[in-house]
């Protein structure tokens, strides 16, 4: 049997690449790391005419084969087959910006020269068109030695004839290809220009639509409101919008362990069922709809333009601390999962700017700690409104991403004067057109969010769940004795509630923050589990996890616990991914100190402060 | 060719070409990543939007049919005429 062939989707960034992959693989996509390197590898399947099929692979975007970035080093050595145990792709796929050629051009011709089976998508020609501008197609494939196809990726326009002229692209004539191009980049600036010129067919000075926006949301008094205004709009929109879905899901869960007790009599393995696994991760399951919410918001700003804009904004806040607007991007997607936001630390060139983003990344209030946050607001925050379409609850979750904010802010600060200490960093990006997002890229990208949120529910959270479950129940009570008092996690809760008593701390959440190592969001689970086994009767053991802490926790306790989470450095997969990109112990170390000394310290100065107001 | 104008004083949309780039101000792979936004010795510029607060940094350069930020002192070790 022959292999599986392969091709390669390689161009500048911004050229609608990942559009182009979404709709040539659809939703047949995996994503992984590329081995050693925690750049992402996206590989799809999609077919030939012939029926055959290809395997798709999405490189990182480059401007060069001459890398400036770890991300530009991997398509460099994937295209050029020097990257261990990926086959040279068998077809390279350049994707070009249409409205853009002269910039775009000057990369491809570096691609053509390889002597590489290729072919040419000119993608976004709609978007060309809307900036008044015709392109000849054939004209430039003369003048590249390639087959050129027109492309709207979003649009799903001429994807027949591009996987057409990929299958053909085996047979193709080399000859004529050392004549285009440049060798060196000034020779190949010049042809670019020389072959945009001779591509495009009219050009109309029609303004553009970007150039209009800018003007507004780049604007120097109007741009940081509008971004501040939309930022407080995601906040109150993740409490709002995703409660009626929060609530459906709970009472689904809720149903189902109603069912589960109506058909299995009480016995250990119907504990286990209702209190562990559905009481666990059913606690976790039901926040999906909100992580769903600031996803999308994120990728909206990501797809449309507007997150370059966002950097843009924030470069010179960020110039003060000792960062650059580029580590904005990797900070706001840390709001959603630090795993991600540390992976994106890759595009930053300069070292020391790049460990100081990894450092206070994990600072940023990702999706995990919102489980955490929601519940315990919605248990001691009343839902009242503090003005037209402000509620108390959203302007108090608002309050703790600020916290984040601030902290990080300020320990940036710091680390860039002591253990991070350098030369100021720079800051070159491009900033690209506006585009409305593709639907069908937006919910593919949400999708794959959702998919990993849920199996990360499934896998390591039912672990815990279930390991937390077992250290609670066994061995089992005399009569007379409570259950956690007998138990293994009990024992173990005693002796941690020694050093947290003094922050606030009760037993049950020094129980609930030892699983939590694994995942922030188990602390939700582990709590609920733990009040479930604790449950003396059928009665209380029916009662939700929020009527239990209205019951057993006080206010102080409750925003103590608040302060800690804004904090602590709570998850296993962000030390691990955080050990990879720093290459050794020494960095993760590093965080997990300063974070946990950090938790303690405003975790107590926020008890301390609660008891002494009387609250 | 010296005239002491550099990219960083420009006016906003004043049309300028570079015409000299100190590249030992720069970090390595800084004058690599302009050079690959086609922003080098020849190129024709405008600044479209300058940051906010004080220093007005960032800036947005339009460089061919791309938007591209730069902080101040990148635009400083740029010399450029007006065309």
């Amino acid at each position: 049997m022959t292999r599986l062939r392969t091709a390669a989707l390689v161009g500048n960034p911004n050229a609608g690449k990942s559009a182009l992959f979404n709709a040539l693989t659809g939703a047949r996509q995996k994503i992984a790391n590329y081995p050693g390197v925690t750049v992402e590898r996206k590989a799809g399947r999609m077919f030939l005419p012939s029926g055959e099929p290809v395997e798709l692979i999405d490189l990182p975007g480059s401007y060069s084969l001459d890398s400036a970035s770890p991300d530009e080093e991997v398509t460099r050595q994937v295209v050029q087959g020097e990257f261990p145990g990926e086959a040279v792709p068998d077809v390279l796929v350049v994707v070009i910006d249409a409205a853009n050629l002269e910039q775009h051009l000057v990369f491809a011709q570096e691609l053509i020269a390889l002597g590489r089976p290729t072919v040419v998508a000119l993608n976004m020609v709609d978007l060309a068109e809307r900036d008044g501008l015709a392109i000849d197609a054939d004209a430039l494939s003369a003048a590249l030695g390639v087959p050129v196809v027109s492309t709207v990726a979003v649009r799903k326009r001429g994807l027949d004839a591009l996987t057409e002229a990929m299958g053909t692209a085996e047979g193709q004539d080399m000859s004529k290809r050392h004549e285009v191009a440049g060798q060196t980049l000034t020779e190949r600036r010049l042809a670019a220009r020389n072959m945009a010129k001779g591509a495009v067919l009219s050009e109309s000075s029609r303004h553009r639509l970007h150039a209009h926006l800018d003007k507004v949301l780049l604007h120097p008094w109007l741009g940081p409101p509008i971004l501040f205004a939309l930022l407080f709009v995601i906040f109150q929109a993740v409490f709002a919008w995703a409660t009626p879905f929060a609530d459906a899901l709970d009472g689904a869960i809720t149903a189902l362990i109603g069912v589960v007790e109506g058909v299995m009599s009480d016995s250990v393995v119907r504990d286990f069922i209702t209190e562990g696994v559905l009481t666990g991760v059913g606690s976790v399951v039901v926040f999906l709809p909100q992580i769903i919410i600031l996803f999308a918001f994120i990728l909206v700003m990501e797809q449309s333009g507007y997150m370059a804009r966002a950097a843009f904004i924030m470069d010179r806040l960020m110039a003060y601390v000792g960062l650059s607007g580029r580590s904005f991007i990797p900070l706001l997607s840390s709001f959603a999962c630090a795993i991600p936001g540390i992976m994106a630390t890759r595009a930053i060139a300069d070292p020391k700017d790049r460990l100081t983003t990894i450092l206070i990344a994990p600072l940023m209030t990702c999706s995990a700690r919102l489980p955490v946050y929601a519940v315990i607001i919605a248990a001691f925050i009343p839902a009242t409104t503090v003005g037209p379409g402000i509620g108390l609850q959203g302007l108090v979750l608002f309050a703790l991403y600020v916290a984040g904010i601030i902290g990080a802010m300020a320990a940036a600060l710091v680390l860039r004067r002591t253990v991070a200490k350098g030369g100021a960093s720079g800051f070159i990006m491009e900033l690209p057109r506006y585009q409305f997002p593709p639907v069908r890229d937006l919910a593919i990208g949400l999708w794959q969010r959702a998919w990993v949120f849920l199996r990360r529910a499934g896998t390591i959270i039912f672990m815990a769940t279930i390991a937390l479950w077992v250290l609670l129940s066994f061995p089992k009570a005399e009569p007379g004795e409570s259950q956690i008092d007998a138990s293994i996690a009990g024992q173990v809760a005693d002796g941690l509630h020694v050093v947290l008593a003094p922050i606030g701390f009760n037993r049950e959440i020094s129980l609930a923050i030892v699983p939590a190592m694994a995942a922030r969001e188990v602390a939700v689970s582990a709590l609920a589990t733990t009040y479930a086994v604790e449950g003396a009767d059928e009665e209380e053991e029916a009662q939700g996890l929020i009527p239990r802490l209205q019951t057993g926790w006080s206010l102080p306790t409750a925003l103590a616990f608040l302060a800690w989470f804004v904090f602590a450095p709570q998850c296993i997969s962000t030390i691990a991914v955080a050990k990879r990109e720093t290459n050794g112990w020494k960095w993760p170390a590093f965080m997990l100190a300063y974070l946990f000394g950090a938790a303690y310290v405003f975790a107590g100065l926020t008890y301390w402060s609660a008891v002494a107001l009387g609250l | 060719m010296e005239n002491g104008l550099t990219l960083d004083t420009l006016k906003p949309l004043a049309r300028a070409e570079i015409t000299h780039v100190d590249w030992s101000v720069l970090a390595p792979d800084e004058a690599k990543r302009l050079r690959a936004l086609g922003i080098d010795e020849g190129a024709r510029i405008a600044i479209a939007h300058r940051g906010i607060f004080i220093g007005k940094d960032p800036i947005a350069l339009i460089v061919g049919r791309m938007t591209v930020a730069v902080r101040r002192n990148h635009a400083r070790a740029m010399s450029v005429k007006l065309v």
